[in-house]
């Protein structure tokens, strides 16, 4: 599984990181982007699945299975 | 040692041994020369990569977008967002019949449907469309875009944004346009530079030289034609009259950040620019002269990315403002080694946390500052430098932009 973070629409939630601290950072001002080259290895698949469905602004996306 | 900060007037003119072809007069092109699948074969031999700031290579674009489905689009793309260029603007005033004939090649080549003029430039958008009355049918319709001049305004995805009606802002990739553009048709938007090249490339010429705008501290700034592979240094000494011991370099259109005086002795080419840690970008070189200061002029550039940046990506919005606050505080000599050492962390740690280039230029513009120069940097901390104060506090309006009123009239 591959997760892109679209900076435009990002807010600043930080649920994602809470869900799946791994997968995503934060910069200093709580913007989100998606750790590396977004490769999300298999066990943390579950813990972002639910950072994608409960980013309220919808900013994450999947871009490869 | 004269500081022409807003150059008076712009010289014109091609490198001493080399024939101006980007510069030349703006002659009706011939009916000849490759076409379709030939002249991408053509742009491929000459190695033509494009010339808004990525070069990345034109065939390899063209080709995508002619391997898509179709209707597919092609755009000439003259928003120069970048303050301190003004190629753009002297090809479309002075040699529109070149980069149209560029662009109706292309269009012809990848089978396009549509093609689009797209300016921000009055002047441009005039000749361009006196261009277009005198041309005798065209293989496709071609429809001219004015926008307003902003500097993430060419930037590809803001381009097929304000086409398709929207805000010429960038959007987040992928998609790119050659995927998805106009009406989420698979487009081609090439700079209008690359476009002039296609048609010499059609006329038979190499795609050798390109275009270079020089300002900042040198006695004659301008518009220089020049060949691949010279040195900055070299470039410098036959055309402008610059200080070889000028303090430093703005490189790339803003967003390749500072250069040291090392960058004299390396090609003017994307991939030893890159090499050495700068770029060549849109080729709009600022001269840091003697009366400068590397942390006056960075301080400068951020106020204005600061100013000039979408304001739709947090990372971009907030890390700008705050990379602004430090240069501006250790321009005055009010920073602290603590909002250095922040600084520092947030010009590697910004890079790719927006959606366009723009936090990644301001980065660059940090870390080639602090990369490149430790000693000015250094000095700066707790006392206020004569230099910088010289300077007024950056506003967000550059002062390294090239105006309007000093392109020339005429042509060589």
């Amino acid at each position: 599984m591959k997760v892109k973070v679209n900076a435009a629409v990002c807010d600043g939630f930080g649920t994602c990181a809470g869900h799946a601290p791994d997968a995503f950072e934060l910069d200093d001002w709580g913007y989100a982007a998606e750790t590396g080259d977004g490769t999300v290895p298999p066990e943390d698949e579950a813990k972002v699945r639910r950072a994608i469905a409960d980013c309220p602004v919808h900013a994450i996306v999947e871009v490869a299975p | 040692m004269t500081d022409t900060y807003r150059p008076a007037s712009l010289a014109v003119r091609a490198h001493p041994g080399i024939a101006p072809r980007l510069l030349g007069a703006d002659a009706p092109p011939g009916p000849g020369g490759p076409r379709g699948a030939d002249l991408l074969g053509a742009v491929e031999r000459a190695g033509l990569r494009g010339r808004g700031g990525a070069a990345f290579p034109t065939a390899r674009k063209l080709r995508a977008v002619a391997a898509g489905p179709a209707p597919r689009y092609v755009v000439a793309n003259g928003e120069e967002g970048e303050p301190a260029s003004a190629k753009d603007r002297w090809l479309l005033r002075h040699r529109p019949r070149l980069v149209l004939d560029g662009l109706l090649r292309a269009a012809e080549a990848v089978g396009a449907a549509g093609a689009y003029v797209y300016v921000s430039d009055p002047a441009a958008a005039e000749s361009v469309e006196r261009a277009l009355r005198d041309l005798d049918g065209v293989p496709v319709p071609v429809t001219l875009r004015e926008v307003s001049p902003a500097y993430v305004a060419g930037e590809e995805t803001a381009v097929v944004r304000a086409i398709d009606g929207g805000p010429a802002k960038p959007l987040d990739k992928p998609p790119r346009p050659y995927e998805q553009g106009v009406g989420g048709r698979p487009t081609a938007v090439c700079n209008v530079e690359t476009l002039a090249h296609i048609a010499l490339v059609a006329a038979g010429h190499p795609a050798d030289t390109f275009l270079l705008t020089v300002s900042g501290s040198v006695p004659r700034p301008g518009l220089y034609e020049v060949p691949y592979g010279i040195t900055l240094g070299a470039a410098l000494d036959a055309l402008t009259g610059a200080d070889p011991d000028a303090r430093g370099y703005l490189m790339g259109g803003f967003f390749a950040g500072l250069a040291g005086p090392a960058v004299r002795d390396v090609p003017l080419d994307p991939d030893a620019l890159r090499a050495h840690g700068s770029g060549l970008g849109c080729g709009a070189i600022v001269v840091l002269g003697d009366a400068d200061c590397p942390v006056a002029a960075a301080a400068d550039v951020m106020a204005y990315f600061a100013a000039e940046n979408a304001g739709q990506c947090g990372s971009c919005i907030r890390g700008t403002a705050a990379m602004s606050d430090v240069l501006t505080g250790l321009s005055r000599g009010t920073a602290t080694a603590d909002r250095l050492a922040r600084l520092e962390k947030w010009s590697t740690s910004l890079p790719g946390r927006g959606a366009c280039g723009t936090l990644d230029g301001a980065a660059a513009l940090a870390a080639t500052l602090l990369g490149g120069f430790p000693a000015d940097v250094e000095a700066h901390l707790g006392a206020p430098c004569p230099r910088c104060a010289a300077f007024p506090v950056p506003d967000g309006r550059t002062r390294f932009a090239v105006p309007d009123e000093s392109l020339p009239g005429g042509h060589l």
